[in-house]
């Protein structure tokens, strides 16, 4: 059980990241990933957010989703907005430096969609509640990790001297196209 | 907001505001879907049905939307549309649904769709916003469809499932490989961005002869 946890955890952080390998999480990720501080603060935010979330999506889907399964994709999406809407006023409430620090990428959370992939991911996958924190923490861990990894990069292609057409966002898909080949280097290590 | 004609509306999402290839919404589908031409008609079709669905509404509805919870109305209409386009892929194509799997589903948080209400339907006629809906719709549509086909035809040397260069063709496996969906939108970009260039060159060949240097970097 303890050894399959890891393995959950691990695969959702590299094996299978969810913004190089998978795709969620694009918009924050081309977004915010031109300075590594930013980087960071929005990467501890989407752990905050995730963990939460991946627990009120278990609660759901163990309750109200047995008898209605078609309300799935509404329900998850209301729970996503109200917990990013009830952690910004508590952060607000209880610290407001980060909140100030955080600033615009706090409410931007709710449309970013790896929170709502995971939600549905690991109500595809059956997990049970240890196993979905996991994959929750993994995922996040994944996703921070992808973004201060990007970030570094972007900030040193800002000093290099690259051909004045291919500035911007082409060279910054290109070096995500990179950085997504050398996570698919980890590919063998799980199952 | 200034005044704009029903063919402007119509075009705009088309081409110049391209949603993919110039405003870089929706880049989530567009990258994790295009693996081959099939699949990216089916998440554009569904996509545009959606959109074209949730802009309507919203725009009839507007009048009853209160101004603190429009965000939240948004998302529920366009949930409300995607639960109906997944529940009928799956019953009408079940093999592309099981393809695409959790992809249907996020389409509720495409930030492209989002974006059209917000920006478009929720202060315009019901008539205006559907012609953007489609043009929109409709850009989303080709952008998808460059992506499947490059990615395909490079990727599995096929288009559609045809074969198109015979049993010698290596096929460039990467391309269909996550990573190329990240370099392929990249080069995409490149390419538009000098096909733009040679365009405005062309259109101001005085401009270009005053400073010969820098047409020449």
């Amino acid at each position: 059980m303890n050894q399959n946890v890891f393995w959950i955890l691990l695969s959702a952080m590299i094996i299978n990241n969810f913004t190089l390998m998978m795709f969620l999480g694009l918009c924050p990720f081309m977004g915010v990933s031109s300075r590594v501080g930013t980087a960071l603060r929005m990467g501890l935010a989407n752990i905050f957010v995730l963990t939460i979330t991946a627990i009120c999506a278990w609660a759901l889907h163990n309750s109200v989703l047995q008898y209605a399964p078609y309300l799935r994709l509404i329900s998850f999406i209301v729970v996503i907005a109200s917990m990013v809407q009830i952690t910004e006023m508590a952060i607000k409430k209880l610290s407001p430096t980060l909140f100030r620090q955080l600033g615009i990428f706090l409410p931007l959370i709710t449309t970013n969609c790896a929170i709502f992939g995971l939600a549905l991911f690991q109500t595809n996958k059956g997990y049970g509640f240890t196993q979905a924190l996991a994959y929750a923490l993994g995922a996040a861990a994944g996703f921070a990790l992808a973004l201060v990894l990007m970030a570094g990069v972007r900030e040193k292609l800002d000093l290099a001297d690259v051909p004045d057409i291919f500035k911007g966002t082409a060279a910054a898909l290109v070096v995500a196209g990179i950085l997504s080949m050398g996570f698919m280097g980890f590919a063998g290590l799980g199952r | 907001m200034k005044q704009t004609t029903p063919h402007a509306d119509l075009m705009r999402g088309i081409w110049r505001e391209n949603p993919v290839l110039i405003q870089l919404l929706g880049l989530c589908p567009a990258l994790a879907v295009t693996t081959s031409v099939e699949n990216a008609l089916a998440m554009g079709i569904a996509t545009f049905f959606v959109l074209l669905g949730s802009s309507v509404l919203v725009s009839s509805l507007k009048r009853f939307i209160p101004a603190e919870v429009r965000i939240s109305t948004y998302i529920l209409i366009i949930a409300t549309f995607v639960t109906v386009a997944d529940l009928s892929l799956e019953a009408l194509v079940p093999a592309i649904h099981k393809e695409l799997g959790a992809f249907i589903s996020l389409i509720v948080v495409n930030c492209m769709i989002l974006g059209r209400q917000e920006a478009f339907a929720s202060k315009r006629p019901v008539g205006r916003a559907a012609l953007d809906a489609v043009g929109t719709g409709i850009g989303f549509l080709i952008a998808m469809v460059m992506m499947g086909g490059f990615r395909e035809i490079l990727g599995n040397g096929t288009f559609l499932g045809f074969s198109l260069f015979g049993p010698n063709f290596e096929p460039w496996v990467v391309m269909i490989l996550p990573p190329g969906g990240f370099l392929m939108l990249g080069f995409l970009l490149l390419g538009l961005a000098w096909f733009e260039r040679r365009k405005a060159r062309a259109a101001k060949p005085e401009a270009d002869a005053a400073t010969p240097e820098r047409s020449a970097a």
